[in-house]
Order: C-alpha cells, then sequence, then structure tokens
C-alpha cells in the first residue's frame, strides 16, 4: 500500500514539476542531446579535404530527383529491367517447359504404368499435382530468377528513396502520407510485405489508406503474368523488330496505371470515409552504394526467388490436384470444371473475359502465381487441345509461342489478352496479403474493404472497356 | 597499422571461425544472453545481424526496411546469444510505432548488451539516438559501422576518444565486407560476462532549471526503485508526461 502510495507520490511530484518548468521542456532537451552531440563530434571526428563522394551523390540526386528528369528516369530504369526479363526469361523458360513437360512427365507416366498404379492415383498425382508444380516453376522461375536480382541492385544502390522523394508531391496532394512511396514500393515485390511495411507511418488515418491502396503495386505473383501475356498478344500486334519495346510498353503501361488508380484511391478515400489532416516528414536520402554485385544476386535468388517460388509450388500442388479433380468428377455427363466455366462464361463476357479466367481467379485465391498456370490447365481442359492423355492433363508448354497457341484456341483475342492484365492488376489481394491486413489492422470492415474494392474496380474497368471496344472494333 | 593485419589474418583464418563463432540462425532456445541490436534507420543492422545470426534477413538501401523484431542466435565460446534486430529510429522520444517497438525492447525486454550501430560517416546524427539509449541501460557496445564509407569521404574518428566520451566500448566494423565482426563478438561477450564495464555518457547540456527538477525526482524515484541504471530516464519521460511510462511506473514493470 505504502509503495503504491510512493509510486503515485513521484507522478505528482513530476506533474507539479512540469508546470514548474513549463512547456518547452522537450525542445530543451533535444537541444541538450544535440550540444553534448557535437561537442563529442568535435572532439573525434576529423574530416579531410573535400567530400568526393558526397558530391558526386548530390550531383546524381539533383538529376534522378529533378522536375525534368525524375519521372522519365524513374520509367527507363523500370523499363529496363523489364526489357532484360523479357528478353532473357523465354529461352530458359522453354528449356525448363522442354525438360519437366516433355521429357520427365512422360517418363513418370511410363514409371507409373510399369508399376501398375491406378488410373485414378496416376492422373491425380502426375497430370495433376506434377503438371501444375511443373509448369509454375517453367512459367514463373526464369523471369522471377531475373526481375528480383535487378530490382534488389537498383534497391541497394540506393534508388527507391528517391522514388519516393520524386512521388512524395503526389501523395501529399491526394492527402496520403510520402511515405507510401517506400510500402508502394515494397508491394511491388509482395502486397504482404509491403502491408507490413506501413508501420512506418505513424498516423492511423494515413496508415490504412496506404494498406488499402497497397494491392494496387503490382506484386513477384502478377508481374510475370503481365510479362507472359504482353509478350504473346501485345507483341504479337506489332511488327517483330518492335514487339520486346511494346510488350514492354504494355508492361509499364499497367504499372503506371496501378500507381494511378493508388492515387485515385488514396485521395477518394481521403476526402471521403478517411479525411483528415496530411502529416509531414523528414525523408533521409541515403548515401548511394555501390550494391555488392555477387552477393546481391546470391541472396536475392536465395531470399526472394526461391521464396516466391517455393510458394507458388506450395500453393500449385493442392490447386493442380483440385484441377484434376473437378475436370474428372462428373455430375451427369458434365465435369464440374465444365458446368462452372459455363456458369461464369457469360458474366466473363461482360467484362471482356471467359469463364476459364474468372474461375482461374478463384482457384488461384490463395497465389498470384499460379493464375496462369491454372488457366492453362482449364483451357486445355474445356478447348479439348489435349497434349497428354484424357481431360484435366495439361498441354506440352515447349516455348511462348505454344502457351499463346492454347490461349489461342481457348477463344482468346486481343481484348481478352488486355482485360486479363487489367484484371490482374484490379482484383482482390492474394489470401496472405488478406490476412495479413486483418492482422494489421484488427478490423474485418477493413480488411473487407480492402478486399472488395479492388475486385468491384476490376469488374467496372474491364467492363467498360469490352463495352468500348466492341463498339469501336 | 601491424594490429589491424593481424586481426586480418584473423578474419580470414577458418579456425578461427569455426571455433570461436557458431551462427545458430533462427534457433533461439535456451539463451545465455539477450542481446538487442539498434541504431538509425539505414546504417546497416540488418547486415550486422545476418553476419553474426547466418540468417539473411532481407536488407537493402533504405530507412524504414526492418518494421518488426527479428530474432536470430549465435554462439561464442560456449556461451549462446540471442539477437534482436529492432526497428531503425532516429530517436526514441515519440510515439510512432517502430519507435516503441525498439523502446519497449531495450526498456521492457532488458537486453544483456546493447548493440547500437551507427554510421561513421554520418556519427553527430547518429549520436542524437546513441545518447537517448545511453540514458536507459548501461551495457552497450558501439558498433561504428559503414567504416568503408568513411573512408571514402576522408573522414577519421578517434575510436578510443570516442569510446571514452560515450563510456562505452567502440567497435569499428564494415559489415558488408565482414570487417570487424569477430572483434565485435569479442567485445559483446566481454561486456555480457561484465570483464568490461560500462560508464556510459548521460546528458550534460540540460538547463540549470530543468536539471533541477530532473535530480529532484530522480532522487525519489531511487528511493522507491533502488538498483535501477535509468532513473534519469524516467524522471526525463515523467516530466514529458509519458503516459506510457506512468502506467509502467504503476504495474511495477520497471523494477
Amino acid at each position: 500500500m505504502s509503495e503504491l502510495n510512493n509510486i503515485e507520490n513521484i507522478i505528482a511530484l513530476s506533474s507539479d514539476l512540469r508546470w514548474q518548468i513549463g512547456d518547452d521542456f522537450h525542445d530543451n532537451l533535444a537541444e541538450g542531446i544535440y550540444a553534448d552531440a557535437s561537442e563529442i563530434v568535435e572532439n573525434v571526428v576529423s574530416t579531410k579535404g573535400e567530400k568526393k563522394s558526397n558530391r558526386l551523390d548530390s550531383k546524381i540526386d539533383q538529376i534522378v530527383t529533378s522536375r525534368i528528369w525524375g519521372f522519365p528516369i524513374m520509367f527507363l530504369l523500370l523499363g529496363l529491367i523489364l526489357w532484360l526479363t523479357i528478353i532473357g526469361a523465354n529461352y530458359p523458360s522453354s528449356m525448363l517447359a522442354n525438360g519437366l513437360l516433355d521429357i520427365v512427365h512422360p517418363f513418370l507416366k511410363s514409371v507409373a504404368a510399369s508399376i501398375g498404379m491406378p488410373w485414378w492415383l496416376d492422373g491425380f498425382l502426375l497430370d495433376g499435382v506434377y503438371l501444375a508444380v511443373a509448369w509454375v516453376i517453367a512459367v514463373m522461375l526464369p523471369p522471377m530468377a531475373i526481375f528480383f536480382p535487378l530490382f534488389t541492385l537498383l534497391e541497394d544502390f540506393g534508388y527507391l528513396p528517391r522514388v519516393a522523394f520524386n512521388l512524395d508531391y503526389l501523395f501529399k496532394k491526394s492527402g496520403a502520407h510520402g511515405k507510401q512511396a517506400l510500402t508502394m514500393s515494397m508491394g511491388f515485390g509482395c502486397n504482404a510485405a509491403g502491408v507490413v511495411a506501413t508501420r512506418i507511418i505513424d498516423s492511423p488515418r494515413e496508415r490504412l489508406i496506404a494498406i488499402i491502396t497497397n494491392n494496387f503495386s503490382l506484386c513477384n505473383g502478377r508481374w510475370p503474368t503481365q510479362i507472359l501475356i504482353a509478350t504473346i498478344f501485345i507483341g504479337a500486334v506489332v511488327p517483330k523488330s518492335l514487339s520486346g519495346i511494346a510488350s514492354v510498353g504494355a508492361v509499364i503501361a499497367i504499372a503506371i496505371l496501378g500507381i494511378f488508380f493508388m492515387f485515385a484511391s488514396s485521395w477518394a478515400l481521403s476526402k471521403t470515409v478517411l479525411k483528415g489532416e496530411v502529416s509531414t516528414f523528414n525523408l533521409e536520402l541515403p548515401p548511394y552504394r555501390p550494391p555488392r554485385f555477387w552477393k546481391t544476386i546470391y541472396t536475392s535468388l536465395i531470399d526472394r526467388t526461391m521464396i516466391v517460388l517455393w510458394r507458388a509450388v506450395i500453393f500449385a500442388a493442392p490447386a493442380g490436384a483440385i484441377i484434376w479433380l473437378i475436370s474428372n468428377i462428373f455430375i451427369g455427363d458434365v465435369s464440374i470444371a465444365a458446368w462452372l466455366i459455363e456458369a461464369f462464361d457469360g458474366f466473363g463476357f461482360l467484362l471482356g473475359l471467359n469463364g476459364v479466367i474468372l474461375l482461374a481467379y478463384v482457384v488461384a485465391i490463395p497465389a498470384n502465381e499460379i493464375v496462369i498456370p491454372t488457366i492453362l490447365m482449364l483451357t486445355v481442359l474445356v478447348t479439348g487441345v489435349v497434349g497428354g492423355a484424357g481431360a484435366g492433363v495439361m498441354f506440352e508448354l515447349d516455348s511462348v509461342n505454344a502457351t499463346g497457341d492454347i490461349l489461342r484456341a481457348g477463344g482468346w483475342t486481343l481484348l481478352t489478352a488486355i482485360n486479363l492484365m487489367l484484371f490482374s492488376l484490379l482484383h482482390n489481394p492474394c489470401s496472405t496479403t488478406i490476412y495479413t491486413i486483418y492482422k494489421e489492422t484488427k478490423s474485418v470492415k477493413w480488411t473487407v474493404v480492402a478486399t472488395v474494392m479492388p475486385v468491384i474496380m476490376g469488374f467496372v474497368i474491364t467492363f467498360l472497356v469490352a463495352q468500348i471496344w466492341r463498339l469501336v472494333f | 597499422m601491424m594490429d589491424t593485419t593481424v586481426k586480418t589474418t584473423c578474419e580470414t583464418c577458418p579456425q578461427f571461425n569455426a571455433n570461436g563463432l557458431k551462427r545458430l540462425g533462427v534457433n533461439t532456445e535456451n539463451m545465455d544472453f539477450v542481446i538487442a541490436l539498434a541504431g538509425n534507420p539505414n546504417t546497416g543492422k540488418s547486415t550486422v545481424f545476418n553476419a553474426l545470426t547466418g540468417l539473411h534477413q532481407h536488407t537493402g538501401n533504405w530507412p524504414g526496411k526492418t518494421v518488426v523484431r527479428a530474432e536470430g542466435g549465435f554462439e561464442y565460446n560456449d556461451q549462446k546469444y540471442k539477437l534482436v534486430d529492432l526497428p531503425g529510429t532516429y530517436s526514441l522520444l515519440s510515439t510512432s510505432q517502430d519507435e516503441e517497438v525498439a523502446r519497449n525492447f531495450i526498456l521492457f525486454g532488458k537486453p544483456d548488451v546493447t548493440i547500437i550501430v551507427v554510421d561513421a560517416s554520418r556519427l553527430e546524427r547518429n549520436l542524437n539516438l546513441v545518447l537517448q539509449i545511453l540514458e536507459i541501460t548501461d551495457k552497450a557496445v558501439l558498433c561504428l559501422n559503414l567504416m568503408d564509407e568513411a573512408k571514402r569521404n576522408k573522414i577519421t574518428i578517434d575510436e578510443r576518444a570516442l569510446s571514452r566520451e560515450l563510456g562505452i566500448p567502440v567497435v569499428p566494423t564494415s559489415a558488408r565486407f565482414n570487417k570487424g565482426i569477430p572483434e565485435l563478438i569479442t567485445t559483446i561477450n566481454e561486456v555480457a560476462n561484465g570483464t568490461i564495464k560500462c560508464k556510459p555518457h548521460r546528458i550534460k547540456n540540460v538547463p540549470e532549471h530543468i536539471n533541477k527538477a530532473v535530480k529532484k525526482l530522480t532522487v525519489e524515484i531511487e528511493k522507491q526503485l533502488p538498483n535501477i541504471p535509468n532513473s534519469r530516464w524516467i524522471a526525463f519521460r515523467l516530466l514529458e508526461g509519458d503516459m506510457h511510462i506512468i502506467k509502467a511506473l504503476r504495474n511495477g514493470e520497471l523494477v
């Protein structure tokens, strides 16, 4: 009891003293700390000559954060990375596909046959699980293995804070926190990581805006989708010599559109349900550091590429199993998959998409990475373009062209491709991100808003594009 | 000069690394000591963390990369250390979530040693946080990181004088190149085991009228809570009206 009283006495004494010393205590203390710091530094630090690299740093900064050059350089760097990814990924992709689908799969099939495996187990394991995993690896690994290390090199060099600096003005205009530029950049890697990164934003209002709009940053799982579809369909409508540039341009356009939607919805949120003041902050531009090239390549391969690939594989395996099951379990004489696709087809047509794509997005809620493999599997199923044995088996993908052939056989047009790219940008976050949003906000309401808002936007935008397209062409 | 060459040979000697340091990764069971890793954003805390634990925490050249506590472990001389990588902060005086994570851990987690990682080429700015941490804890090591950059900028630092001023050991490192890490480990070991006694710097330039109030309050706090290392810092916080600390004082969390 007396101990408690003593503590209360101390607290009471502190409030008395607080009145006596006045309200500039905080500033006085901060000044005191700075004074101590400068005394210490005076005694121990000496600087010889001109700070050469600082001058170089500020010269680079003058260019990359200038009004005129800031944005073009940003898009140029992103374009360069995407271009290298698109050019570099095609060949290893077809090699992997050759190996995993043309050589290993038939071999496994023959092994299964020789040990007398029942057809349903063989189908479930080899045509469902194995093929889904193999397809994910063939489609996803090469672009990731090129894109991530390049992006990490840029990050290591110190370029990201400059992006934040360039975008700060636009964030303020849209009523959001300038640090959202950093969480947005994180989202370009992974939205779940981007959502966690919003902890650097102190104001709850601005943090919520950053969380809800993070999904508009194209993530790991969606870059390869964009790159692949752009290469097949956008690259094909221009002369061959320009196809690389056209596909890069299309992917950048989608990324910029995402940034635009992020600003637009940040603005809309801050003008309606999340009104409030914009807080200011100091952004430190770190020095440029020459990246440690090989170490960066190594760790980004281990950390990012392999982890993301592993996640894709984990989700692809059960998805493959489900796809095989729904295409081999029949109700009457129609398989469940065919039945679902038919059910989704009408709505899909309105959106300029199709039933296969919508079903694929349902199956792929756990991970965006498996959207394309799922679409391919389902397309093969409904179009009857069969490479292996029986329904639900994925077609042999020996090159990007073959993927295009399957999709065209599935009735895809340029409109389908464009709208798929749009829908890939504008749809619900993956289940991991949804769960992370719930953990960070502790609010069902905001989790639902963050989940449903982009899907509705996706429906509206693809619907409008489809209607206008059909009017014009 | 000779000293450094000897160290470099040691660093590259596999015997030294194999016998002295065992990286335990995420395995942090039955630890002898808890070590906190604090510092300004973008000073290479995560790089130091990775160098000590053998983990691959993603590192990046931008402030605010680590927002959650990352934990890992290492073993040295048969003693096990748990290492906690705290979010980078410029100060501990405000209330954003990342600063609170860092402050609460140093205050309530009572780490056996706090490693403060600073950017050698921006020492003055970094000292702001260092001086605040030294008010809270009296077992700390200054990791003077990014020495390579300081050298490139022609900045020289008198490490012994700095160590004298701050009252804690100072270890120069270039964690990106694995330089200075063995010295850091032995220093951590010595502070944890009490071989090195710290006499941390306490903030001096406090205006007289405030100093009087702080002293008055500190005496009362020490009467009530003898043996706590940070009575003066608690006095600072009480004068600031920090509700979090008032609550902790009432709950007895500060003892």
